[in-house]
């Protein structure tokens, strides 16, 4: 059987690509994968903790189908968000987008 | 432990190293359309490390929704905004703060998860879908009807924000 932590490890290196990703990335699409990733991997530790606790209380399931659920919103509404702001100003780059800024 | 592998962990790191490099992927390539299918790479990867858990119902949601739908929207999303300097510069100056951001979160993670003992099971029995109808049915009905009313709210909201003027 693989070892609880070797799940974890891999969850913490998915996490960490992802907030790399959020950090380095201009353009808000690639922006939105890497925050996929680091919800995936939110996910994967959720789904490994109910898996190697008790069988009979399995509470990171259902918020690992949470997890997804919200995930699935953000998406639709983070890329309609993003639609809009490039009808707007021909961009999808997020440092190109600071009309507040003065 | 230690000496021969079983089966289930060499699956276990060729699916890991599949997931991990789908995601280097991701964040690394200047082209957005090979870093969405990077994602699903990634994220099918990941419903494989699920069957390992004895999660299929996680498994078959993750290929689904992701694959079929987040994915689906992404890219739908890339094709309309496909401006005239999309490709090259992905990334922008503050790209070496990313990197140390992320080692450095991998590190301490990394040591959280290695330096705490865990109790694990002599075998893992998995989750029924009987088990997870019966719990998201009872005790998980209104959170369960809650998220429901999100994905209403975002569906409207994403139809309003994105919808021509005019129409």
């Amino acid at each position: 059987m693989v070892p609880l932590e070797h799940f974890l490890v891999v969850s913490a290196l998915l996490f960490s690509i992802g907030v790399y990703g959020v950090l380095a990335r201009r353009n808000a699409i690639t922006i939105l994968m890497a925050v996929e990733l680091m919800l995936n991997a939110v996910t994967l530790n959720f789904v490994a903790f109910a898996s190697y606790g008790d069988p009979d209380r399995f509470t990171g399931v259902i918020f690992a189908i949470f997890v997804v659920t919200v995930a699935a919103a953000e998406a639709g509404l983070a890329l309609a968000i993003v639609l809009r702001v490039f009808r707007n100003l021909k961009t999808s780059n997020v440092d190109e987008v600071d009309s507040l800024k003065w | 432990m230690g000496g021969a592998l079983t089966v289930e962990q060499v699956v276990f790191y060729l699916i890991s190293a599949v997931v991990i490099g789908s995601a280097v992927g991701v964040v690394a390539l200047n082209n957005v359309v090979y870093s969405a299918l990077f994602l699903v790479a990634a994220l099918v990867a990941t419903a494989g490390l699920y069957i390992i858990l004895r999660v299929e119902f996680i498994a078959l949601v993750q290929v689904l929704l992701y694959a079929g739908g987040v994915i689906v929207l992404l890219l739908f999303a890339l094709m309309m905004t496909r401006g005239r300097d999309v490709p090259h510069q992905l990334s922008g100056a503050q790209q070496p703060f990313a990197v140390v951001a992320g080692v450095a979160l991998f590190v301490v993670l990394a040591a959280a998860a290695l330096a705490t003992s865990w109790t694990q099971p002599e075998v893992l029995t998995g989750v029924s879908f009987e088990a997870i109808g019966q719990s998201l049915f009872s005790t998980w009905a209104i959170p369960f009807e809650i998220a429901s009313l999100v994905l209403l709210v975002a569906l409207i909201g994403a139809v309003v924000i994105a919808r021509q003027e005019g129409d």
